[in-house]
């Protein structure tokens, strides 16, 4: 990693054996190196019984009647159970918020009633004493449906000749926004155009551990508890308890080691709330775990947009206009809770965000369809936008005969210009476009590069060059879900206390799922504290034991969550220095904590080892002087307020070979820059951002979920739908700009989203690069052979 | 066909004797009936690779072998070359190196890994990779996978023999 410090304003962080900015391994990682890890698919408890689902084999049908006595005789069968049934232990649920103004969906039942409107969604509910035995019975289990037709192509889902999938909603449209910045139409008639309309694969996020959940309903104590793999257990407590009509106390939610989630993990799943009220209903604890078909059936899906683009340009490369005009198919229901118009709302948000043009006007229209629901997956949104945007910047470069690095130089917003907005709406604090971009052109040695491809031509070896620069939205304010009637909070809060030996207890509302959560909680407490990591020992995912808060999503966790410890640290350490100060006859500014011990703030004298402050306070606080009562235990919490978002930047490139006779892409080399602010871990950002790419590059060469006319997915088994391995994948190498947020004392931003957000753009415009030759243009990914080789004209 | 079979196979160095129907698999059995939750179920049908295990040393996806085909073998699992410190090394490597996120593949990686480690001293980048790539990871990206990898070939090349 290189990295350039843009300002340098950091106090608290810059302690002694500060652990803020250093690369330490994360802790407790033996655990899950020795298979030791606890997932939701290893749980087993007494009494525990597992569910599967049958679910419909159409897209769209009406379910006339179900037959499961045979089935129920079957040996190991507990019971079996219909929508019908089931509505008896829990509500539907309707996936809208209300500043989403104009978004409408109908009601979901946890299993079908009456009507399956996606081949998938489950029909009848078989629990058993085993898997097997529940599988088993579900084969005798008969279904009579009378299909209806289904509303598979999102282009023609709003034509008046095309069924209506929900009657009460009118129509098929789920949502449309419009947008109209600026002078689009005169800058756009003083500029030359270029348009092109931008494919998107639907793809879906391919966990390794498939959703997984226990939930055990204790009639006993009236208490449910959910073992779950959730990235929100605050928001699955929230949900589980209004449509089971529990009070949110008589729910636990407890998420240990979760196999990926990437946003998979982060909605209400219509099966899970299935197995929620089966656990009710039966009375004891019920295991669901997804197998693969499942998980590419009814994980939720993602992308699948269609997009027109528009671009005006000068001759002297000055970008005058974007215009889009958006439409994606998120399947026949709107996500619970929260809902599948953030996508399109997103791409509206973002499309012209890293570029200085005034003129901007977008409509973007989200229609339902007969296929699997479509949801919040792994930066959201920003993949589409970036694609897009920068597609068209790459053509109106080509169109006018300048260089795509030049061209951006010329457009992308000063970095001198900040705080500033985007013609959405977006407000940006402080971005550093032009520092990434000659970041990155030194990292990639550009010039070198463009004359080792102009060699390789001659030779009739086809490399590209493709860059792309983005934008990234981080530590979401309220003004994501919280504004729209969502439960879904916005702030997070962490507990710090010191025990009785002097070790520290970090309660966190943030979440892990691999990212480094419990990490950067303990760098930031150990290191506010003056406290070794060793000693910091980090509790997450329970809501009986975590402070209230959002989770880890959306690029969240380090900005807010990290922040929330560094406050909750500072107040904790306070209270350790009035203590300390009483029973060393000092002040509490006369005190420090270094490496565990109380020290002399002035010359670093040891005083007091925490471990022996720790037994006073516990166990001799006789000796004390009166009136002092020690408190080993701070709690804060944190939200943004200033900016509803943080934006973060950043710029990738990358370097490939097309095999013009086969089609085959070959990824060479990969490089990003990125600007999230404040670094914890350099290590954990880098392999955040090199795991978001490689997501981003199977979505430019690999993965789509195929679907028939009838609403089959085709692919849905792992060596159908293709995802990335090591084989294929390229070296990454990252470069960092710092701009921290000055929201926050932290100051760091979100890193999750940023390596996605901008790959296949990258890859888009360097095949497009390479084919230049060719006079061929690609907009639509996933770049296969076929779409290639068609592109190409050879088949 | 549907009735229990005897079975007897050593795993981890343990012998075990066991009546198994003949169609649980050998993931589900380690999983299931010896409580071996180290081996990972990811897709059930051989392409994901997080159920390999190794089987009278060649490593194997235990997804699609039956529990009764291992009869009279010895079958080694993440438990089992944890415990033995065979690979404490790679292990630590993975650490330093934060080859991992969510962990789910790290088992099986680390048996592959390994596997590849046993027959090559020091493999390239590329024969790594290619050694991997039947082994699925959704998280890192593959990159400090390979360096891990890399890193501890090196450090035992090193090592007096």
């Amino acid at each position: 990693m290189t990295e350039t410090r843009a300002t340098d304003t950091l106090s608290v962080l810059d302690r002694p054996n500060s652990y803020i900015g250093k690369t330490v391994p994360r802790p407790n990682l033996d655990r899950l190196l020795q298979g030791r890890g606890q997932y939701v698919s290893d749980l087993e408890m007494p009494r525990m019984a597992h569910v599967v689902f049958l679910r419909s084999p159409h897209a769209h049908a009406k379910i006339v009647m179900i037959d499961a006595d045979a089935a129920k005789r079957m040996s190991g069968v507990i019971s079996i159970v219909t929508g019908r049934e089931l509505e008896a232990v829990i509500t539907p649920w309707v996936g809208v918020l209300s500043h989403l103004k104009g978004l409408k969906s109908a009601p979901q039942h946890a299993i079908a009633v009456d009507r399956v409107c996606w081949q998938g969604e489950a029909v009848a509910a078989i629990v058993a004493t085993s898997r097997a035995a529940a599988e088993d019975a579900m084969e005798h289990i008969a279904v009579e449906y009378e299909e209806l037709e289904a509303v598979t192509d999102m282009c023609t889902a709003l034509d008046p000749a095309t069924p209506v999938i929900h009657a009460s909603l009118g129509d098929n449209l789920a949502f449309e926004r419009t947008l109209d910045a600026g002078d689009v139409d005169r800058a756009l008639s003083e500029s030359d155009v270029v348009e092109a309309d931008f494919v998107f694969g639907r793809h879906t996020g391919v966990t390794l551990e498939p959703r997984a959940v226990v939930a055990d309903w204790n009639a006993a104590e009236a208490r449910l508890t959910i073992y779950q793999g959730t990235q929100a257990p605050h928001m699955v407590q929230n949900i589980a308890a209004l449509h089971l009509g529990l009070r949110e106390a008589q729910v636990r939610v407890v998420c240990k080691d979760v196999g990926g989630s990437f946003g998979i993990k982060v909605h209400i799943y219509a099966d899970e709330m299935a197995t929620y009220a089966l656990s009710k209903l039966l009375r004891r604890p019920v295991k669901f775990v997804a197998d693969r078909v499942e998980s590419f059936n009814t994980d939720i899906h993602a992308r699948d947009h269609r997009c027109r683009g528009r671009i005006g340009v000068r001759p002297d490369g000055t970008i005058t206009a974007f215009e889009i005009d958006d439409l994606t198919g998120i399947g026949p229901y709107s996500m619970y809770p929260r809902t599948s118009a953030i996508e399109a709302n997103q791409v509206v948000n973002l499309v012209g965000g890293p570029y200085v043009t005034p003129n901007y006007r977008a409509r973007a229209r989200v229609v339902f369809q007969n296929k699997n629901v479509m949801c919040q997956y792994r930066a959201v949104g920003h993949p589409i936008a970036c694609s897009v945007t920068e597609g068209l910047v790459d053509l109106a470069a080509a169109r006018i005969g300048m260089d795509p690095v030049e061209i951006r130089r010329r457009n992308l917003i000063a970095d001198d210009a900040y705080p500033c907005a985007s013609p959405s709406g977006m407000r940006f604090e402080q971005l550093s476009h032009h520092a990434s971009l000659a970041k990155l052109l030194q990292m990639m040695d550009y010039d070198a590069l463009r004359a080792e491809q102009a060699a390789l031509r001659a030779r009739n070896v086809h490399r590209g060059i493709g860059i792309a620069s983005f934008i990234e939205v981080t530590n979401p304010s309220a003004a994501f879900y919280g504004v729209g009637g969502a439960k879904i909070s916005s702030q997070d809060g962490v507990a710090v206390r010191l025990d009785a030996q002097g070790s520290v207890i970090c309660q966190t509302s943030i979440t892990e799922q691999g990212q480094g959560s419990e990490s950067l909680t303990a760098q930031i407490v150990g290191s506010v504290l003056g406290v070794s990591m060793e000693r910091v020992r980090v509790i997450l995912g329970d809501t009986d034991n975590t402070p209230y808060g959002g989770g880890t999503w959306a690029s969240r966790g380090a900005g807010i969550g990290g922040e929330a410890a560094l406050q909750a640290a500072k107040a904790l350490r306070r209270n350790i220095l009035d203590v300390a100060a009483a029973i060393l006859q000092s002040t509490p500014a006369g005190l420090d904590i270094v490496n565990n011990s109380i020290v002399n703030a002035d010359d670093g004298t040891p005083r007091i080892e925490l471990n022996e402050l720790a037994r006073i306070v516990y166990f001799r606080p006789d000796t004390l002087p009166p009136g002092i009562q020690a408190e080993l235990i701070a709690t804060r919490h944190f939200v943004p307020r200033q900016y509803p978002f943080a934006f973060t930047n950043g710029i990738q490139a990358s370097w490939l070979e097309v095999d013009v006779e086969t089609g085959f892409v070959t990824l060479l080399k990969h490089w990003v820059v990125e600007d999230c602010g404040t670094i914890i871990n350099p290590q954990l950002v880098d392999e955040q951002i090199r795991g978001g790419v490689v997501q981003g590059l199977g979505a430019a060469l690999f993965e789509k979920c195929i679907y028939d006319e009838r609403g089959q997915l085709t692919n849905a088994n792992m060596a159908d739908y293709l995802v990335p391995m090591s084989g294929e994948m390229p070296d990454i190498e990252i470069g960092h700009v710092v701009s921290p947020t000055q929201e926050s004392e932290l100051g760091a931003k979100g890193a999750g989203e940023a390596g996605t957000a901008g790959a296949a753009a990258a890859v888009a415009n360097a095949v497009n690069d390479a084919l230049r030759p060719f006079g061929a243009i690609i907009t639509e990914i996933p770049l296969t052979p076929q779409v290639i080789l068609t592109a190409l004209g050879r088949i | 066909m549907s009735a229990p079979v005897s079975v007897s196979l050593r795993v981890n160095g343990e012998p075990i004797d066991a009546l198994v129907l003949p169609r649980l698999n050998l993931a589900d059995f380690l999983r299931e009936n010896l409580k071996l939750t180290g081996t990972h179920v990811g897709c059930e049908h051989g392409v994901c690779g997080a159920c390999t295990v190794r089987i009278d040393g060649e490593i194997v996806r235990s997804c699609l072998m039956l529990t009764v085909q291992a009869q009279g073998a010895s079958v080694e699992t993440i438990e089992g070359l944890s415990d033995s410190g065979e690979i404490a090394d790679l292990q630590a490597a993975f650490r330093e190196r934060n080859a991992l996120q969510c962990g789910y593949c790290t088992p099986a990686m680390l048996m592959t890994a390994q596997d590849l480690l046993k027959q090559t001293l020091v493999p390239d980048r590329q024969t790594i990779r290619e050694h991997l790539s039947g082994n699925y990871c959704r998280c890192t990206g593959y990159q400090a996978i390979v360096d891990a990898v890399e890193a501890t070939a090196r450090t035992r090349a090193e090592r007096p023999a």
